[in-house]
């Protein structure tokens, strides 16, 4: 039995789709996916947490309830293909492959993250992985993801790129321009919308009059798809289909995972302009009592070994804030002119 | 015929007039315009590299406005030759993108002035990402970015935005003049793994000069010395390089002589033969073809002033351009633009200090 959504939320969200899962996912890749929605929800807790107590400072921006978005589409990609990020970053680096000691390092701030301690919560990157950088300036990876594409298609090599940004990016000019450019010229990219309907406090209809953001591709020529964000399987349907037509040079696809955003905009985001009674129903449609009734009633795992599933992000995770924490060191000050050109390149 | 072959046999037509003159500018020592000299700088180094790409408005089918990529993309194809939309934002920033990924894109901004389109993803992405992610990824990339006044092109297209760009860290920013500089440090600007801004005067492209057989390049940060002098250092760059040199010459009938530095790179800025120079003149005048306020003549200044006040016998003097929009009536446009009397009036005042 799927699990029960409220028909008032039913009514508000069109896209819900119940879980089904795709004939050419294994079971191993469907388990994999519910470890890796854990471990980001693992991540983005403790991320909160350490904050709220001063151990992290800066800007923190929690994936919380996104996870199918970011999981379900790097499973349909392959390795070497890459990914343009948002300041909502932490996911896609995860779902990407990325080792959370790296990660929880950087966040700390040390050398031994993933930045050597230059870039933070906010500029994330996985470069070895093909994830190209969480960006805090809305919008700006669109153009990179166009590049990462045209690269491909000249060098030949096969590779997509997915450009991940919010509905809040949708209304910069980068955005259409980059579309316009990469549908014009076939690149290998798909834009992957992760409309939460919210950017920080504005939502979307106030600035938008078209709040079905999909339906932007007839502009461009493209095929534009809405799916249930909060379903693993329907963005890796969409991904994959997606990916098949750019890698063919059939250009790009406008992919809107719709979901809505549940918790605040940052971590200490009290979220005084919202409603928070009514957002509360639609936690019934988040991805972890889904993906773990799915898997328990197709009996591709028993409950025993999704908990085990479950414990083992927990341990990692705060093996990872404590590795971070204890093990690592701070940049040292000779490395603040560092890395700001190549070959260590030093211009004071 | 469809508009893309009919454009492709226009461009086999105009590539088989420039051939001859391409053939020719490699294997032998010759004189060749500025124009000539970014020309053949691009396309030896596509020859050499297939990672070397350009994208921009009308840089394929029209080869430039001014002809600078005329053949190239006859010769080179279109995915390396890209005409872009008019989307200045996004084709730069896919030109960060493609130089993360494994090409090294030149981005022509048509005129600089509209480089404020893109200015996000040159300050906030290209010039920082490297530092941001700790050193992981690599940013070769051109953006070339021709400015500079003169032919009453009025405000919207004669402007120097320099000053910006030496203010962002992780960026790199040249402006050379001569066809031997343009083609040596566009190469350079290439084959640097750093983002590089190179200015490009477009009042110089019919400045001819000589450039060396083969293969060559010139290196950033090195200034160059295009006329000795003992009584005073003129620092400049660009066109302003040219208009010093004729000032610093009719100087020369009053008893000054001016020594004439033309910097070529900004960004890193060689101080040192600056000082060098300094140590032997005590006096220094600044050019820019920018208005003044704000420009790089104060920073310039500034570091002079930081580095060596003792070597100075009078306060260092500044020439640029008036502080007012560029107006489009000529004579008022002469008005604004530095030329060889302003530089010749700063001259004489910093001598008499």
């Amino acid at each position: 039995m799927a699990i029960d959504i409220p028909q008032e939320v039913l009514a508000k969200f069109p896209c819900y789709t119940p879980l089904a899962a795709p004939p050419d996912l294994p079971p191993e890749q469907q388990i994999e996916m519910y470890r890796k929605i854990h471990l980001i929800r693992e991540f983005e807790t403790n991320v909160r947490d350490l904050w709220m107590a001063n151990r992290i400072y800066g800007l923190a921006h929690a994936y919380v309830g996104a996870e199918a978005i970011a999981v379900g589409a790097c499973a349909a990609l392959r390795p070497d293909d890459c990914i343009t990020s948002t300041h909502r970053g932490h996911g896609h680096t995860i779902a990407k492959g990325a080792n959370t000691r790296k990660m929880m390092a950087e966040l700390f701030g040390k050398y031994e993250g993933y930045n050597r301690g230059k870039g933070g919560s906010m500029h994330i990157a996985d470069v070895e992985h093909g994830m190209l950088g969480a960006t805090g300036i809305v919008g700006s990876g669109m153009p990179l993801a166009v590049g990462a594409a045209m690269a491909a298609d000249l060098l030949g090599n096969g590779k997509v790129a997915v450009c991940f940004h919010g509905d809040g990016g949708t209304n910069q000019g980068v955005w259409h321009e980059s579309i316009n450019m990469a549908a014009a010229w076939n690149l290998p990219v798909v834009f992957l919308i992760e409309n939460n309907q919210l950017a920080i406090a504005t939502e979307i209809g106030r600035v938008s009059r078209e709040t079905d953001l999909y339906k932007r591709a007839v502009g461009y020529g493209i095929p534009g798809v809405l799916v249930d964000g909060f379903n693993p399987f329907a963005v890796y349907e969409a991904v994959r289909d997606a990916a098949k037509l750019a890698r063919a040079g059939e250009g790009p696809t406008l992919i809107e995972a719709r979901i809505l955003r549940l918790l605040g905009h940052f971590v200490a985001d009290d979220q005084w302009y919202r409603n928070l009674d009514a957002v509360k129903p639609w936690w019934r449609l988040e991805p972890i009592p889904r993906l773990r009734e799915h898997l328990l009633r197709t009996k591709l795992a028993s409950a025993e070994q999704l908990d085990t599933i479950e414990k083992e992000a927990k341990r990692e995770i705060a093996d990872a804030v404590r590795y971070a924490s204890e093990e690592c060191t701070d940049p040292p000050v000779e490395s603040l002119y560092k890395d700001i050109y190549a070959a260590g390149e030093v211009i004071v | 015929m469809t508009a893309i072959e009919e454009g492709i046999s226009m461009a086999v037509t105009i590539e088989k007039e420039t051939k001859a003159t391409l053939a020719e500018s490699a294997p032998a020592a010759k004189k060749i315009s500025v124009r000539q000299a970014l020309t053949d700088a691009m396309r030896e180094e596509m020859l050499r590299d297939p990672t070397v790409m350009i994208i921009g408005c009308d840089v394929g089918l029209r080869g430039n406005p001014f002809g600078i990529t005329k053949g190239l993309m006859n010769e080179f194809g279109p995915k390396r030759v890209r005409d872009a939309p008019i989307s200045e934002a996004s084709f730069t920033g896919a030109g960060l993108g493609a130089a993360a990924t494994g090409l090294r894109p030149i981005v022509e901004i048509l005129y600089s002035d509209w480089i404020t389109l893109a200015m996000d993803q040159i300050v906030n992405m290209t010039a920082k990402i490297r530092y941001m992610f700790g050193g992981k990824i690599n940013v070769p990339l051109v953006i070339r970015a021709p400015f500079g006044a003169g032919g009453g092109n009025a405000a919207q297209h004669s402007q120097s935005f320099e000053a910006w760009f030496n203010h962002v860290p992780g960026l790199k920013v040249v402006a050379p003049v001569t066809p031997y500089d343009v083609k040596g440090m566009l190469k350079t600007a290439i084959r640097d793994d750093n983002p590089v801004i190179f200015f490009e005067h477009k009042r110089a492209y019919s400045l001819e000069g000589e450039v060396p057989a083969g293969d060559y390049t010139v290196p950033f940060g090195q200034a160059v010395v295009r006329r000795p002098g003992t009584d005073v250092t003129i620092v400049a760059y660009s066109m302003m390089s040219v208009k010093a040199q004729a000032a610093a010459q009719q100087l020369a009938a009053e008893g000054i002589e001016c020594e004439v530095i033309d910097l070529r790179s900004l960004l890193p800025l060689d101080y040192d033969t600056v000082l060098k120079s300094l140590a032997k003149t005590n006096r220094v005048v600044v050019v820019q073809e920018a208005n003044l306020r704000g420009g790089l003549a104060g920073d310039i200044v500034a570091e002079i002033v930081d580095r060596a006040f003792d070597l100075l016998d009078a306060p260092p003097v500044r020439v640029g351009g008036l502080n007012v929009p560029m107006p489009y009536n000529m004579r008022l446009e002469a008005e604004v633009i530095p030329n060889e009397e302003k530089i010749k009036k700063a001259v004489r005042r910093v001598m008499t200090n």
